[in-house]
């Protein structure tokens, strides 16, 4: 038989507030343990939160960039759990009203054509803090600092179809998020992170399996690997005339298996009740207008300006506009040089070839973003020549060098006094008396054999094509 | 509403407490009292009526997203019954 697989998302992106959602504790990543901790964030009794209102301008322009309709009367509600990563042991988050409904973002499918994947509703929430496990004590330490960082939860229907696809819809996701700066969205520090609720059908089928829920994927690699994985257990079972229990599974990346979570499996039970401690959030219409009016380009609108205006490829224009860090690497090296295709090629060669040798994320790129655009520049005035200029970028991107510095320190232009190449190349002939004798015999692949002598004497910085006229000058 | 013995044992591993024999028939009685007394409330015609979670008229507090120092770690650990690393020293939560 052939199965469907169904897969929704719950997203969580912490947002870049340089505040923590409910006290001014800092957000910053990395820093020593419980360093940026207070009575609010760590739920000393007597302590009130107070929202920070960064949070809700962030998770309108979210709802906005993401089609969704933003609710005017929302508030937040109490979820209550027992868990040493949570000191209030409640999460302040959103149940019943939350600040955005019914949107959509678009990706591209299988057959290249675009698919719209519905958005339920994003609520706003605090993060939880970190455990880790210290083996010594065989105990856990728990670290605050991530508690009350604000997070955004992007819940969409069940309308992803495959793990291509619901990794298609995470970097879409992440694009929007980036582009309207809401969130740093770097996986490896955990600021994006999905849940993946799994479930599998017969093709045709009107309802909808059992689903199962895997926590906490960090990855784009982790996702698929557990999609894939989880479909296929799904579907095993159900082969073997057995069925799927609804439950929560852990993914373990390292071994690519899942398996049941126990814990916290019959203590869900959340008892939400409204946040009596922070009155409800009114927003008004000129406050979401106003939101839209300032909402930036986004990448859907971005790749078809670039494909209608600048004349680029669709398969390059997709690729740049995925990240908000290689469309500002573009915009500025196509200011830079004035010829914004000679800038995609290069993003799509050599920067997209660098990142990829030296396993960087486009986010990591760490050298003066205005270098590449001078470089460009550098070919184009017959400066140096393309080549040379790959070399330098590969300095360019591992040691942030200046382009004009780095070519003049290390002799690269190429030499444009033509009394110095033919002097080299003089010389070169009076080596290869046995070649030249060729040619003028009539051996025409002599020339060839010439003109890579000539280069190679004068050490490959003059044009080419300059060379060759000269040496066929020279040999008449 | 009846508050039964089964409903009072899963609220002592939700709470994460155990109470005595003599704790868990207090419970019952009392919770029972309680729950009754707020069932009155059920007997109330609420059609149309919108639920409310705040009773003052107060919308929109928030704060500017500005950082202010936090507490100092020992400070903040000062209390802990365990602790190590600065961290606070919790039962095994790894599975
Ligand atoms: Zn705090």
């Amino acid at each position: 038989m052939q199965y469907e697989t169904v897969i929704g998302l719950e997203v969580h992106t912490e947002l870049s507030t340089k505040s923590k959602i409910f006290c001014a504790c800092a957000t910053r990543f990395g820093a020593a343990p419980n360093t940026q901790v207070c009575p609010v964030c760590s739920g000393m009794p007597g302590a009130l939160p107070v929202l920070n209102q960064n949070v809700v301008e962030y998770a309108v322009r979210t709802g906005l960039a993401t089609n969704c309709a933003i609710t005017r009367g929302t508030k937040f509600d109490r979820k209550n759990y027992f868990y040493p990563d949570l000191p209030k042991a409640y999460q302040i988050s959103q149940l019943h009203q939350p600040i955005c409904t019914e949107g959509w973002v678009e990706i591209p499918n299988a057959e290249n054509r675009t698919k719209r994947i519905r958005i339920r509703e994003i609520h706003m929430e605090e993060d939880a803090g970190k455990l880790l496990h210290d083996p010594w004590e065989d105990a856990s330490l728990a670290d605050y600092n991530r508690c009350g960082v604000p997070l955004l939860e992007i819940v969409s229907q069940p309308d992803l179809r495959s793990a291509e696809e619901a990794v298609a819809y995470v970097e879409k996701l992440k694009a929007i998020l980036e582009y309207i700066g809401v969130s740093d969205c770097k996986m490896q520090e955990g600021s994006l992170r999905a849940d993946v609720n799994v479930s599998v059908r017969p093709c045709g089928a009107g309802e909808y399996g059992t689903r199962t829920e895997m926590k906490n994927l960090n990855s784009l690699r982790a996702i698929a690997r557990a999609i894939a994985s989880e479909a296929a257990r799904q579907i095993g079972l159900l082969e073997e005339g057995g069925r799927v229990v609804q439950e929560t599974r852990r993914w373990d990346d390292d071994r690519g298996e899942s398996s049941p979570m126990r814990s916290k499996e019959d203590a869900q039970d959340y008892k939400y009740f409204p946040e009596p401690d922070l009155p409800p959030i009114e927003i008004s219409e000129a406050q979401v207008e106003a939101a839209r009016q300032a909402l930036p380009e986004l990448p859907e609108t971005k790749k078809r300006r670039y494909i209608t205006e600048l004349g680029l490829p669709e398969y390059d224009t997709g690729i740049i506009t995925g990240s908000i860090h290689l469309v500002r690497l573009f915009e500025r090296a196509s200011d830079q040089c004035g010829n914004p295709k000679e800038a995609a090629n290069w993003i799509m060669g050599e920067v997209l070839g660098q990142l990829k040798a030296t396993q960087t994320l486009p986010e990591d790129m760490s050298f003066d973003p205005d270098s590449l655009g001078r470089l460009i520049a550098l070919v184009q005035s017959n400066t140096i020549n393309r080549g040379t200029a790959k070399k330098v970028f590969a300095e360019v991107f591992s040691k942030n060098v200046d382009p004009e510095a780095y070519v003049q320190e290390h002799g690269l232009a190429l030499i444009t006094d033509r009394g110095a190449i033919v002097q080299a190349l003089r010389q070169m002939l009076a080596a290869n008396e046995k070649s030249v004798a060729q040619y003028k015999g009539g051996k025409a692949q002599a020339l060839q054999y010439l003109i890579g002598q000539g280069m190679r004497a004068l050490k490959g910085q003059a044009p080419a094509q300059e060379v060759r006229q000269l040496l066929e000058e020279l040999l008449e | 509403m009846t508050i039964d013995r089964n409903l009072v044992l899963y609220l002592e591993k939700l709470g994460r407490i155990r109470l005595t024999e003599e704790e868990r028939a207090a419970c019952e009685t009392e919770l029972q009292s309680i729950i009754g007394y707020f069932d009155q409330l059920n007997s109330l015609d609420t059609c149309g009526v919108e639920p409310l979670s705040h009773s003052f008229p107060v919308a929109n507090v928030m704060r500017e997203d500005c950082t202010a120092p936090s507490m100092e770690p020992a400070l903040l650990l000062s209390n802990a019954p365990q602790k190590k690393d600065n961290c606070f020293l919790v039962y095994r939560t790894v599975e």
